[in-house]
């Protein structure tokens, strides 16, 4: 079949939760109005059966396909399996991504403005949890006349969502794809994000979260430094770099970038300054961090004894950070309680980058799912 | 020519097996490979399946006709899957190259109502003819490995498994032997089906299940 692109998109928003009448955060506090920036591709059927919900990861965003403008250098995160003929079928499917709630690209969040002071909210923005921002969404899926999703998919902190959505709406949701996720994030992990954290909050441009314009650029730089070395594997780092230098061939006996792995970190961590914000990647972590099946829904064999949608857990090979055992715990509490649920280990290099780069596996098993999800008997 | 004979030899096991699962039955199959047992099965039989290999890519081809895949190792047991949950475990032409075979057929046991088991037998006349007179490991049409390269790890007979079924007490509710290129229901001399059978296909349950 022919794989197009679904071409030029503009994002849309939805306002919802007015100063009276709030979105109701896990904490305990209440923010709204609340903005949520979202695409849509393909078209909706007539009973919008066959939406389909993205969720993005740390640092996505709703932009999941297409471009904005014909001249854009990049498509979204995900084009390659959003599209007609890709694994999300946009000619199937209607297929909605929508930016989370503590954002920075369009959704209500740190860097937006305070209604109480007209200033940005900064750490007057109340922490959200994984189960505020599927809260959010809900109301958008609510707003855009959808009863029951035909899936939802996202992989790392989308598949976070994907599994609280499962849990906190068992009736809307008929299939769920949570590719490199987990039950709850992991020590280390929250290890690594603590770093992060910490690079921030102690540059003296971070200025407790009130900055205007950059911020704290180099705490930013760091953070992501550290957060994408938790991405790859130690095998595909050996591959691509090596112990090679960036311009020479000797040593030259100072500090200045000169392995070619570091002056790939400063480029990671200097081009994610550009498109992300600060404060957001501290509210963001945040909530990875809080994510906890059983804190909120018990043990895992009880949490997942009430769920109505097909399953799917992809897991990768070399992914450190979500690592395979984290999926398999989930698939194991779903088969004791009888669920339709379905388990593949994707070999790759890629380490938790994998759910990103192996497109064309996870096109072919995305692609039979979702067929399969269809084949069954009508509730 | 072979791996022709080979792929008949599959080829009529599967239409066997079709016909001893019945209609809307709940199914696992054990080393399903690329699912075209279950996927015959669900356009068959419209059964409900699972499909269990190691291999985790070649199990993509269940998931478009609804199946649930897994991909697990049954040398690390089956533990996962809860007493009971199948009406039929199939565990076809994969007896044999299991660590433990007695867990496995104990996770069948467990795991659904009957087990459907398909192995080679290694007791057949022309594998007897080739350790007798050749003075090699014996090869066959079915069994055309080399001791080096063979998957088979366990070698086991028709007679080893009715003295298996027996000390277990496992109950064989069906018996089906490929004799030549045929299958045969229970044979008038049963002694002569560990001699001539190049398979042997049972559906078996616990006699005794505590339920």
């Amino acid at each position: 079949m022919d794989r197009k692109s679904v071409g030029q998109i503009t994002p849309a928003t939805y306002a919802f939760g007015s100063l009276e009448e709030p979105l109701r955060l896990e904490s305990g506090h209440c923010l709204g109005p609340v903005q949520i920036t979202y695409e849509t591709y393909g078209r909706p059927d007539e009973d919008r059966t066959n939406a389909i919900l993205i969720c993005h990861a740390l640092s996505g965003d709703h932009h999941a396909a297409g471009v904005h403008t014909p001249h854009d250098r990049y498509t979204g995160w995900w084009d390659g399996m959003i599209g007609p003929g890709k694994a999300f079928d946009t000619d199937r499917y209607w297929v909605i991504c929508s930016n989370v709630i503590g954002g920075c690209k369009g959704s209500t969040g740190p860097g937006s403005l305070n209604p109480e002071t007209g200033e940005p909210f900064g750490l007057e923005f109340p922490v959200v949890t994984i189960g505020d921002m599927v809260e959010a969404q809900k109301r958008l899926i609510d707003h855009l006349g959808i009863q029951r999703l035909y899936s939802i998919a996202g992989g790392s902190m989308g598949g976070f969502q994907v599994l609280e959505w499962s849990l906190r709406y068992p009736e809307m949701v008929r299939s769920a794809i949570c590719l490199a996720s987990a039950a709850r994030l992991s020590t280390q992990a929250i290890a690594f994000n603590a770093v992060g954290r910490s690079a921030i909050t102690r540059d003296p441009d971070w200025n407790a979260g009130q900055y205007s314009g950059k911020g704290p650029e180099k705490g930013l730089a760091i953070a992501r430094m550290v957060g994408h070395i938790t991405y790859l594997s130690e095998l595909l780092l050996d591959e691509k770099f090596g112990r090679r230098l960036q311009s020479a061939n000797r040593l030259s006996y100072n500090f200045a970038t000169e392995f070619a792995i570091e002056s790939y970190l400063d480029h990671q961590g200097s081009a994610f300054t550009n498109r992300f914000d600060a404060n957001s990647y501290l509210y963001i972590t945040k909530a990875m961090d809080y994510f906890d099946i059983t804190r909120t829904y018990g043990p895992l064999n009880e949490a997942f004894a009430h769920v109505g949608a097909r399953y799917l857990f992809v897991s990768y090979s070399t992914d450190w950070l979500f690592p395979t055992a984290q999926s398999k715990e989930m698939v194991r509490a779903l088969l004791c309680r009888g669920k339709d649920v379905s388990f593949i280990d994707i070999d790759s290099p890629h380490g938790h980058d994998a759910f990103l780069l192996e497109e064309d596996k996870l096109t072919r098993i995305v692609s039979g799912f979702l067929t399969g999800v269809g084949q069954e008997a009508a509730p | 020519m072979t791996s022709q004979y080979v792929d008949r030899l599959s080829r009529t096991d599967r239409d066997m097996i079709l016909t001893l699962v019945p209609e809307g039955a709940r199914v696992l199959d054990l080393g399903c490979g690329d699912c075209s047992l279950l996927n015959e099965l669900v356009r068959e039989k419209s059964i409900r399946g699972t499909g269990l290999d190691i291999d985790g890519m070649q199990l993509i081809n269940g998931l478009a006709s609804g199946l649930n895949v897994h991909q697990g190792d049954l040398d690390e047991g089956l533990s996962d899957f809860p007493n009971q949950s199948y009406d039929y475990v199939i565990l076809n032409q994969t007896l044999q190259v299991v660590k433990n075979p007695m867990l496995v057929l104990d996770d069948v046991l467990r795991i659904g109502r009957f087990g459907i088991l398909g192995f080679p037998n290694f007791a057949q006349w022309q594998l007897r003819r080739g350790l007798f007179f050749g003075g090699r490991a014996p090869k066959s049409p079915a069994l055309p490995f080399e001791w080096y390269n063979t998957p088979n790890i366990r070698v086991l007979s028709i007679k080893d498994f009715f003295d298996y079924c027996r000390k277990k007490r496992i109950d064989i509710v069906h018996q089906r032997y490929l004799i030549g290129g045929r299958w045969i229901k229970k044979p008038f001399w049963q002694r002569a089906t560990n001699l001539l059978a190049h398979i042997g296909l049972f559906v078996i349950t616990q006699h005794d299940r505590p339920d």
